[in-house]
Formats: structure tokens, C-alpha cells, sequence
């Protein structure tokens, strides 16, 4: 169970939007903020602002705490052997491109394969993209079925001695679809192929362990889950962050440095060059405070719940298609409505102060696997009810009713 | 930007609901096609240019209700004009949903003031016109992008 009065812990909640109370359901692409994130970051520009590893003066050494201190945070809530293992990121683009450069592009060869699936992100595939493309080496994809689930029993047969590395989406952003990751990674090791899992979708919504999951790396964004945006994280065994190549160069990620040779930083140190999103490091530690004070395995149930709820009474309407119905889903609900493009349907509900995404989800491939040009999405967070469910229902029914 | 009955007045949800002209033209002299790749759009406008003047103008593809009313409304609007009346046209037709003019005189067009409220949706307005121009310019593909 989860407390009553969430949306309070939320300012931005408490607003109209064209005359309604505001629905926000628009959780995929970026969550709401709670009171403590928000606050953590004023409280840092009021009394911390500092530069870190580099002063001995008191606020120095306080910035330096608090933004280690959250690293530590991160480590334990996705049970990571080791600090060290827990790189500052801008956001899970950034630690896609991180590994894609650092770890997979010196390993490629010309005809070499890297297997990412049917339904990524933009942002997992086109890093991909760009390195096969610079070293010719092929992507493959891993196909899935029409309910939106990956066909993982192909990936054994995909993997030959040229597939030199796999990416894979936790969860979906478009469909909702929870992949089997450890089975998934367990083919990867089993073939001694290295992944990364991102992990965009998957954090906010279910517990996260890594030693149990045993991913190589892994990565995702503080802003869908409630810290501030310009922060994230890429997790990576020890191993294997010690023996890539820094991504990129500067301060901070050097131990010396002279015109005619420079020794790097150990990890995480290496790869954070520059001076880093100090405040948004030490927010995203303040949301998992506030994930934890809750409790994911509650946070999980509760979105279940919702999503259960939602898609009974979605499936009354007629004329309304669900996009997207894996076994296996987290809080995201595509659909499409006969006739009505979701681009009309986003701006009818923005009238009723109901905030949802109309558009490709940066997922061009899943839509042209569904020869749709888009879907109208709601995703659902801790902070929305079943009330907000019964609102988004009663907006979709007018909405039809518009262009009828 | 509340009201949404300033975008979707009854005219332009007709022209979604019953677009006309939509259908392909056997015999054209000019055709593009309009990509919106924000929201999958695509529209593809064929017309007969004779003695600089546009006798048929017809359309084909899908996109949202304001991209297929528009697209409906630019073909029964073309028709009969020339290629200097077009482009002005085009030209007026974009001051008004980006909101910078209102007084020309934009006859059925003017429907389309309410799009000016709603930035995001300028080029769905936009989308058929732009395919137009391309068309008239002798191109195959637009985007909007
Ligand atoms: C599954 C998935 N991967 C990657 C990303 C990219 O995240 P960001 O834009 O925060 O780097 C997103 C965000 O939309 C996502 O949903």
C-alpha cells in the first residue's frame, strides 16, 4: 500500500491547466519533482555551491561529501558491488554513447555485429548507428511479436562469432513491455558476449539489483525519476571500466598531467571530465530518499494496480486500441483511437488539463512495425490515482465524441 | 489556449471527416510529398498546372485533423488561381496560424486563425502547403523538419 496525499508531496501537481486540475500523465518522458528534490537544490545553491574534488575549503570538501555521499545512495539502491561502479552521467543517452565509444568501438572490426532489438529508443539505437557505421560493422535486431514482446528464445540463434556485443531496452517507453532481462543476459554471458541494459524505463518502476541481475552495464536518467534533469547514471563492473579508455578528456579525470604524458584518474573519476551537475547529483540522491521512504516494491504494486485498473476501463471504450500488450508491462499505456490522430487527441485532453504524449516516443521502429504514424500514451507514476484514471477515461469518451 | 472549440471548428472537422479532393490524379504535371517526421504525417499533393494556372488539385495520405482539413481546404482553394497567387496565398496563409497577420484577405483559409494558439500544431497546418510549394518548385519530397 501506498500513503494518501502523495500529489501534495508534489507542488507542480497543485495547478489548472485550462481550467482543470492538472492529470499528468506524461511520466514516461520526464517525472514531477517532490518538494525535497526541489528543495535539496536551493538548499545547495544557498549553502553548499562549491567545486568538489578540488578545494580544501570548507564548502569544497561539503559538496564533495554530498555529491560522493549520493554516488553511495545509488550503489546501494541498485545493489552495485562497489561505489566506483556508479559513473555521473547526463542522463542514460549519455551513458549509452559512454559505452558505445569507450567499451564496444575499440573492440569492433570491419563485419562484426552488435544485437540491439525491435523496440529501442532512439537513444539505444543510434549510438549503435554511428560506431558500426565509422568501423563497418552491422547491427542486428532482435524481432519481437505483435503483443510487444521480444522473441528472446531467437536471440541464441542471432549470436555468432562476430557478435561482439548486445543492448537491450528493460522496459519499454512506447509499449510498456518488462523484458525477461536476466534470461536475456544470461544467453549474452553464456555466448561471453558482453550487454548493457538501458534502464531508462525500468528504475522508477521496479526494484533494480545488480548483483542479481549481473548486467555489464547499465543506465538510466534521474528525470523520470523524480531528481532533476542533466543527471544520470551508467553502472559497470570494476573490471571493465578499468580497462576502458576515458571517454572524455579534461579536469577531474586525470591524476597528472604533463605536455609529454598524462596518467587518468581511477574510476568513477575517469569518466566524469569537467566539473559535473554538482546539485542535480546530489538531488537525484534526495528522490531515491523519497522513492525509498515509500518503498519501490510498493511503488511497483501501486503503478501495477493502477495499470490494471486502466486498462480494464480503457478496454470498454469502443474504437480504442491498446499498443502494446505484453504479459509482462510497467506503467505505460499506448493506445490509438479509430480515426482520430493522437495529435488531435493529446490537444482535446491538454483541454481538460490531462497532460499525456501524442507522437512516436522516439520509437520510429515500433511504429512502423504497427503501420501507425503515432500513439497517444499515458504513463502513470506514484502520484496518480485511480481518480486520475477515471478523469483520463472520461476525456477520452469526449475526445471521440469530438470527431464523431 | 483552453478552448479547443477555436481550433476544431465544425468546418475543419468536416473536411477531416469528408476530405475533398482525396484521391489520386491520373494525369498531373506537378507532385510532392509532405513529411512530418514529428508525427508521422504524410501528405502528397498532385496538381495540373495549365497556362500557369492550377486546374485540379487533389491529395492523398493521412495525418491529424488539422493536417487533413488543411490539405482539403488547399485544394478547393487553389483551384483556378496562378502560381503568384498561390504563393501569396501560402504566404498569408502562414502569417495567420503563426499568428502575424489577420488583416489580408484569406477567405475560407481564415478558418484556420485558432492554430496560431497552438504552436506545436503550426505544421500540421503548414504540412500540405509546404508540399505544394515543393511541388510547384519542382521538387519530389518536403519535410518540415
Ligand atoms: C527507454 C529509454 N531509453 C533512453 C531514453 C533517453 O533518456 P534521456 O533523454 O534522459 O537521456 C529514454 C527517454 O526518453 C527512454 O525512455
Amino acid at each position: 500500500m501506498i500513503k494518501k496525499g502523495i500529489k501534495a508531496d508534489f507542488p507542480i501537481l497543485n495547478q489548472k491547466i485550462n481550467g482543470h486540475d492538472l492529470v499528468y500523465l506524461d511520466n514516461a518522458a520526464t517525472t514531477q519533482k517532490p518538494r525535497t528534490v526541489i528543495g535539496s537544490l536551493e538548499n545547495y545553491y544557498n549553502h553548499i555551491n562549491s567545486n568538489i574534488h578540488r578545494g580544501v575549503h570548507t564548502l569544497s570538501q561539503k559538496a564533495t561529501e554530498s555529491y560522493e555521499d549520493s554516488r553511495r545512495k545509488i550503489a546501494e539502491f541498485i545493489n552495485a558491488e562497489n561505489q566506483n561502479e556508479i559513473i555521473f552521467v547526463r542522463g542514460a543517452t549519455e551513458g549509452i554513447n559512454l559505452v558505445a565509444n569507450s567499451y564496444v568501438k575499440p573492440l569492433l572490426n570491419e563485419n562484426d555485429q552488435i544485437i540491439i532489438s525491435q523496440m529501442e529508443h532512439h537513444a539505444n539505437i543510434v549510438p549503435w548507428q554511428m560506431i558500426c557505421e565509422e568501423k563497418g560493422a552491422k547491427l542486428k535486431i532482435l524481432p519481437m511479436n505483435i503483443d510487444g514482446e521480444l522473441l528472446v528464445n531467437e536471440l541464441e540463434n542471432m549470436i555468432n562469432r562476430k557478435t561482439k556485443f548486445i543492448s537491450i531496452i528493460h522496459v519499454s517507453n512506447s509499449l510498456g513491455t518488462i523484458n525477461p532481462i536476466n534470461k536475456i543476459i544470461e544467453i549474452a554471458h553464456r555466448n561471453n558476449i558482453k550487454i548493457l541494459v538501458d534502464g531508462a524505463q525500468a528504475i522508477q518502476h521496479i526494484p533494480i539489483d545488480m548483483k542479481k541481475m549481473d548486467a555489464d552495464f547499465y543506465c538510466f536518467s534521474g528525470h523520470k525519476m523524480y531528481a532533476p534533469t542533466g543527471i544520470g547514471v551508467l553502472y559497470g563492473k570494476k573490471n571493465l571500466l578499468d580497462e576502458m579508455p576515458p571517454y572524455q578528456g579534461g579536469g577531474d579525470m586525470i591524476k597528472s598531467v604533463t605536455f609529454e604524458k598524462t596518467i587518468y584518474n581511477d574510476v568513477p573519476n575517469k569518466f566524469e571530465a569537467g566539473t559535473p551537475n554538482i546539485s542535480g547529483a546530489i538531488g537525484l540522491g534526495i528522490a531515491i530518499d523519497y522513492i525509498n521512504d515509500i518503498g519501490i516494491e510498493n511503488i511497483a504494486e501501486h503503478e501495477s494496480n493502477l495499470l490494471e485498473y486502466a486498462t480494464e476501463k480503457i478496454n470498454e471504450i469502443d474504437g480504442v486500441r491498446i499498443i502494446g500488450n505484453a504479459r509482462n508491462k510497467a506503467s505505460v499505456l499506448s493506445f490509438v483511437i479509430n480515426k482520430i490522430h493522437p495529435h488531435d487527441i493529446g490537444t482535446i485532453m491538454d483541454s481538460h488539463g490531462i497532460a499525456i504524449r501524442a507522437g512516436n516516443h522516439c520509437t520510429q521502429p515500433i511504429m512502423d512495425f504497427y503501420s501507425i504514424p503515432a500513439t497517444a500514451r499515458a504513463s502513470f507514476a506514484i502520484y496518480n490515482t485511480k481518480e486520475d484514471v477515471d478523469k483520463l477515461m472520461i476525456s477520452i469518451k469526449k475526445t471521440i465524441e469530438v470527431f464523431k | 489556449m483552453s478552448d479547443w472549440n477555436e481550433l476544431y471548428l465544425e468546418v475543419i472537422l468536416d473536411h477531416n471527416k469528408n476530405p475533398r479532393n482525396n484521391e489520386e490524379l491520373e494525369l498531373y504535371t506537378h507532385e510532392a510529398k509532405g513529411h512530418n517526421p514529428l508525427c508521422g504525417d504524410r501528405i502528397s499533393i498532385q496538381i495540373v498546372l495549365e497556362n500557369e494556372k492550377v486546374k485540379e488539385a487533389k491529395f492523398t495520405g493521412s495525418g491529424c485533423a488539422i493536417s487533413t482539413a488543411s490539405a482539403s481546404i488547399l485544394t478547393e482553394t487553389i483551384k483556378g488561381k496562378n502560381r503568384s497567387e498561390v504563393e501569396s496565398l501560402f504566404e498569408n496563409f502562414h502569417g495567420l496560424v503563426t499568428g502575424k497577420e489577420t488583416e489580408k484577405e484569406l477567405g475560407k483559409l481564415a478558418i484556420f486563425e485558432g492554430v496560431k494558439k497552438y504552436p506545436a500544431r503550426v505544421k500540421c497546418a503548414t504540412l500540405s502547403w509546404h508540399a505544394l510549394m515543393a511541388a510547384l518548385e519542382g521538387k519530389e519530397e518536403t519535410t518540415t523538419e
